[in-house]
């Protein structure tokens, strides 16, 4: 520790402290631009200078590093000439047009020139223009307002990991912008409005939409994927007009994905569903709730009545929250039925008998910082957690070493030291090698319920995986989307926990969705002997309550899942928005409430509970869907439907410590037949598409990550499939068939094509994973 | 010294080199197997001081090195001369490179470093491949390379061209650079004697410096120190430019007079009168002829005087120089070459051009001048690097001393100086609107 006095106080920081973390520890501020915290130090701005005790002339508080005694004057006449002469420079070429700036009341530049800037300016030369640059659909530009504090840059340099932007140009010519003809295509790219301290870079979406005073500022938990960002939703008349990161250490840093910020344009979305409506001989017509609740629980009393509570299947998805997946089940089952499942894109349930608890991160997400040792199994890591992915790409800086088993190897922009590019089939086995591997590198036995089903031997990328893992001191074996969506899910699950036993690490789930931990706490699972997701379509029920899915984007199967739904005899459809699909096969569809409408609870993966309340009211009709639930369960007169608000509905859910209930580990499993295929279908759920809400999200269906799909296949097995690169081909799977353009990339595992789910483009598709045949056209 | 002998064509190869005696102090301490101490000790003793501007007593910058660190460590010349004055670097590359092949040698045995880096200035190309030659001949010759001279002393040297930028000049953008990165300098601390090129510890030196070293080497830090006078040793190159008959290089004992040095130079052009010199390149302030005919060329006569010798660039300007004209020229210069980076310069060099260019142009204003030195004190020390500052001088100094002239300026929208006496003077464009 270093003693240190800042303007009189005296305090003690850690050896290595800058004179700027000190005076945060003090209270003391120091105005700044090009200093963030989580950035690496530029000390250009010069904003912070201050005075110090024997220093001929003022030090940028940035980067002094504190020595032991040292006194400091942040606001001494040396201080605050030098913090006014460089606001003056500041100010000479900024463009005094704060009331037509979008960031005009929320901007560091205005709100320091009012401490520190001059009452008029002593610059009367021409003033700099800098012309606008296209950084994409998120981040609109204004350059000539750019103090060049290369914020952006450092940021997409060093947490979004790819050198985006950067500072062209000497001197008073310089200009941030991005390569020649490029966009900021970063799945964290709209950080950089945040970070920038002046106009520069602004929303696109939001921009000139709203003043910052005229909006309330609420809290609210991201919707999308398992990390659970903590958000500020700025509301004007209860209308969503923006999002922000709320600051949360813990989970999402100052940071949100653009999924998380930007999907709140969904909200507003033209396809919103605003009235309750019944399908009466073959046409749509809005109905009141009244009409509408007694006919979902007339048809779902009649149902069962008629064909056994069995008749019924109960689909929600896993960004439901807790008090809807919660109620769901419980309505399902009071209706005498086992039926129920949050898992819509799984297709492997062989471990539910077996597990353990709830499959969980294994971890804190704060602790990913001091792993040394990662695997990752099936992942798009980038795309399917693009927070977490940003703590390991800063966790490999520090020695982090990552490695990976899957079918694709996409750039994730952080080093990746070991990879096996695997068919989705061929995971087990090697996941089985590293295993074998592991064993021989530690000495130890093997689990007895694996050790007849591993290889004989193990492979050199095995053997190096293994090693690597082996030497870690903190090792973390993580299991992702594609991994968990697979067909032999349960015994990669099993093999990754016998990995992590073995080199003393943890064995951990990323989850798909905001509440794919609070499913399971939820129960939202089938009864022993009722049917899980992928057994009720494929064993078609009487009726169905779907719950915030749509059936050809959010479930493992659209074609089965469309059969299954279009030959039901009452399909009800709980949704926030007016899907085609939805509209083909539902009977009723009730308007319920997305995240901002509604009060609710969603489980991350490291199994924290968030709850949050509605930040707007619900638009048109549209109501909670957990008061829906509660209302049908009262209409169907079933026992403990008469909770008073969405709190007492998550009490009784999530009753007793939640960290007990999380465990990983599963039984016995039972063997897999494997049937060999010739081709096989690799499939990624992109980011900007993945649910509901974000694919209604304009700005981001604009972004490149919203492309059309394509199917992708190394040229190896374009080779062999007789297709050339940039053709178009028919795929057909079991259910369906679509046409697709082919492109080449190395980065599929050979024998595999990858084509995206969660698309119009592929819906046409059956299951995520299996044989896929392409034919050219 | 450095210079001494090298008439005719053939100068810069190495039998040439080896026929004036060169590579002799590098082939004694390899035989000899000097220690490390004993050449940074002479080093001291010579009171080398760094010829690239600064002065930096160059022992002690080679102290500074942690030479039992384990790893890697570099050596940097600095051949990136891009002040507008200077121009005796590319003659010592040009007639003497070996000298600098040498100096490096030694220092990188002194210092332990295994690697070194010579980064030659972007627009002088075939100064960059003689380099380039030079070190091929002194790789043959096992004079630098792995095991140099038989012995298990190893150094690696290679030539790094630059890309024209001045700021590239500065250690640590010059560091940068090689790195491949936009060459705009690093905050300090760390410096680069703890976190240099690449991370490691790296010690950057002036050509003219390395390749003072094997003569000192051979002649003893005593005697250096005995060619000048004490607390500036040794011998120096001079760029001598403006109005004199003989402009060039001239390489003479630290503490000569300026007059004799001017001598040299064939004395004032067309017999006119001198008015002002700037002593040490562009970034040093102006000394007016009275007091400077009155120095010795050394640090610290120079720096009595107000001045800096820098990097020895002298430029003289007679009677028939506009000040407002020279000055406008070389504010645009620090305009022009300011690396953009951090505030004070990136804004400031720009605002200093454009008050003097409009005081030029006849559009002063009576209170441009106090204008102009609020201006240059709020840059001065407020920047990452020194580029902030060789910004300001000039103008504080012109300010200070040829005050009248910018009122003049300011008040009868035309130069003191008549524009015929300024084109004979010096025979090039004189603004239409003076």
């Amino acid at each position: 520790m270093l003693e240190i006095e800042i303007d009189g106080k005296q305090l003690a920081v850690e050896d290595g402290s800058t004179v700027m973390d000190a005076a945060t520890q003090a209270g003391v501020y120091i105005p700044h631009f090009c200093y963030h915290k989580k950035l690496s130090i530029a000390a250009s701005c010069r904003m912070c200078l201050v005075q110090v005790e024997k220093a001929p002339k003022p030090l940028p508080a940035c980067a002094t590093p504190v020595t032991a005694g040292m006194k400091v004057w942040t606001r001494s006449e040396a201080a605050i000439k030098a913090q006014k002469g460089v606001m003056e420079f500041l100010l000479i070429n900024h463009p005094l047009d704060c009331p037509i700036c979008d960031q005009g009341g929320e901007c560091q530049l205005q709100d320091i020139a009012v401490g520190y800037g001059g009452v008029t300016s002593r610059y009367q030369e021409e003033k700099r223009v800098v012309f606008n640059k296209n950084l994409g659909p998120l981040v609109s530009t204004d350059m000539t307002r750019c103090i060049n504090c290369t914020r952006c840059v450092r940021f997409t340099t060093e947490i979004a990991g790819e050198m985006e932007l950067g500072q062209a140009f000497r001197g008073e010519h310089a200009e941030i912008m991005p390569f020649i003809e490029k966009t900021v295509d970063s799945e964290l790219s709209g950080n950089i409005i945040d970070l920038c301290p002046v106009g520069a870079l602004t929303s696109k979406p939001f921009r000139f939409s709203a003043r910052t005073w005229e909006m309330s500022r609420r809290r609210a938990v991201s919707p999308h994927d398992s990390l659970g960002a903590n958000l500020i939703v700025q509301t004007k008349h209860d209308v969503v007009m923006r999002v922000l990161p709320y600051e949360n250490e813990e989970l999402n840093e100052c940071w949100l994905s653009d999924k998380d910020r930007f999907s709140y344009e969904g909200l507003n979305s033209d396809e919103r569903l605003t009235t309750p409506q019944i399908k009466q001989g073959g046409e749509w017509k809005a109905v009141d709730w009244q009409t509408a609740l007694e006919f979902v629980a007339n048809g779902l009393a009649g149902v069962a009545r008629d064909h056994g509570g069995e008749a019924i299947g109960a689909l929600a998805s896993p960004h439901a929250t807790v008090e809807e997946l919660f109620l769901l089940q419980k309505l399902t089952r009071g209706l005498g039925s086992g039926n129920v499942d949050f898992r819509l894109r799984q297709s492997d349930f062989r471990a539910d008998a077996a597990r353990a608890g709830a499959p969980w991160l294994g971890m804190k997400v704060a602790e990913v910082g001091e792993l040394n040792r990662l695997l990752v199994i099936g992942s798009f890591l980038r795309k399917d957690n693009p927070l977490l992915a940003q703590r390991v790409r800063q966790a490999a800086r520090r020695g982090l070493h990552v490695s990976v088993v899957g079918p694709t190897a996409d750039d994730w922009l952080l080093p990746v030291r070991q990879r096996a590019l695997v068919a989705p089939s061929a995971m087990v086995d090697s996941l089985g090698q590293i295993v074998v591997a592991l064993a021989a590198e530690k000495g130890a036995e093997v689990d007895a319920l694996l050790r007849d089903r591993l290889p004989a031997q193990a492979g050199d990328e095995a053997r190096a995986i293994a090693a690597s893992l082996a030497s870690g001191r903190k090792v973390a074996v993580w299991l992702s989307n594609l991994a968990v969506q697979d067909r032999r899910a349960a015994e990669l699950q099993q093999l990754a926990n016998e990995i992590a036993r073995l080199c003393g690490g943890r064995a951990g789930v990323i989850g798909e969705a905001a509440n794919s931990v609070g499913g399971y706490l939820a129960a939202a699972l089938p009864s022993a002997g009722g049917l899980d997701a992928r057994g009720m379509l494929e064993q078609a029920r009487k009726a169905y309550v779907v719950l915030g899915a749509e059936p050809d984007l959010d479930f493992a199967n659209p074609a089965l899942t469309r059969a299954a739904l279009g030959t039901a005899q009452l399909v009800v459809a709980l949704s926030a928005f007016d899907a085609e699909s939805l509209r083909e096969v539902a009977d009723v569809m009730l308007p319920v409430a997305p995240f901002a409408e509604t009060s609710g609870t969603f489980v991350n993966c490291e199994g924290r509970a968030q709850s949050f309340v509605a930040v707007a009211r619900p638009q048109g009709d549209t109501r909670p869907a957990w008061k829906v639930l509660r209302v049908l369960g009262n209409l169907l007169a079933l026992p403990g439907f008469d909770y008073q608000d969405s709190e007492a509905v998550r009490d009784e859910a999530l009753a007793g410590d939640i960290a007990t209930r999380l465990d990983n580990r599963v039984g016995e499993i039972a063997p897999f037949a494997v049937v060999p295929a010739t081709c096989e279908r690799v499939t990624d759920v992109p980011i900007h598409f993945a649910d509901p809400l974000v694919r209604r999200a304009p700005a981001l269906a604009r972004s490149r990550d919203a492309a059309a799909p394509v199917a992708r296949a190394s040229a190896a097995t374009l080779a062999a499939l007789g297709v050339e690169a940039g053709a178009r081909v028919r795929l057909a799977q079991e259910g369906g068939r679509v046409d697709l353009a082919i492109v080449a990339d190395d980065g599929v595992a050979a024998g595999c094509v990858r084509v995206p789910a969660a698309h119009p483009a592929t819906a046409g598709l059956g299951a995520m994973s299996g044989a896929i045949s392409v034919e050219r056209i | 010294m450095i210079l001494a002998g090298c008439d005719g064509d053939r100068s810069w190869r190495l039998q040439d080199y080896l026929a004036r005696g060169g590579y002799a102090a590098l082939k004694k301490i390899v035989a000899e197997k000097i220690p490390q101490e004993t050449i940074i000790a002479e080093l001291k003793t010579s009171v080398l001081r760094g010829r690239g501007g600064a002065g930096f007593p160059t022992g002690l910058k080679w102290s500074f090195m942690p030479r039992s660190f384990p790893g890697d460590k570099y050596l940097a010349c600095n051949s990136d001369e891009g002040e507008p004055g200077t121009f005796k670097d590319r003659d010592i590359l040009r007639y003497n490179p070996h000298s600098v092949i040498e100096g490096m040698a030694i220092a990188a045995y002194a210092m332990g470093a295994a690697r070194g880096y010579n980064y030659i200035h972007g627009e002088i190309f075939e100064i960059y491949q003689r380099f380039e030659e030079a070190l091929e001949e002194a790789r043959a010759a096992q004079l630098i390379g792995q095991n140099i001279l038989g012995s298990d002393f190893s150094f690696e040297l290679f030539a790094h061209h630059g890309y024209g930028a001045y700021i590239c000049g500065e250690e640590t953008a010059l560091l940068e650079s090689i790195e491949g990165k936009k060459g705009q300098p690093r905050f300090k601390p760390p410096f680069p004697a703890s976190y240099g090129l690449y991370g490691k510890p790296t010690t950057i030196n002036n050509t003219e410096t390395f390749a003072s070293v094997p003569f000192i080497m051979n002649m003893g830090g005593e005697g250096f120190l005995n060619l000048g006078k004490p607390n500036n040793g040794g011998m120096k190159l001079f760029s001598v430019s403006g109005h004199v008959n003989r402009p060039g290089n001239y390489e003479v004992p630290m503490g000569t007079p300026f007059a004799e040095l001017l001598e040299m130079a064939g004395g004032m052009r067309g017999g006119r009168k001198l008015k002002a010199v700037i002593p040490g390149g562009s970034s040093a302030p102006v000394v007016p002829a009275g007091i400077m005919m009155d120095c010795t060329m050394d640090y610290d006569s120079i720096s009595k005087a107000g001045s800096m010798l820098g990097s020895g660039a002298v430029i003289v300007m007679d009677e028939t120089t506009c000040m407002v004209k020279a000055l406008e020229r070389l504010s645009y210069f620090y305009f022009e070459e300011s690396c953009g980076q951090c505030t004070p310069c990136r804004e400031g060099t720009g605002w200093l051009y454009r008050v003097v260019h409009r005081i030029e142009h006849g559009l002063g204003r009576p209170d441009d001048l106090d204008l102009l030195n609020s201006v240059t004190a709020n840059i001065m020390g407020r920047t990452i690097c020194a580029l902030g500052d060789a910004a300001s001088m000039p103008v504080q100094s012109f300010v200070k001393h040829f005050g009248d002239e910018f009122m003049y300026h300011i008040e009868n929208k035309k130069c003191l100086v008549p524009p015929e006496v300024q084109y004979a003077g010096s025979q090039i464009y004189v603004s239409p609107s003076c």
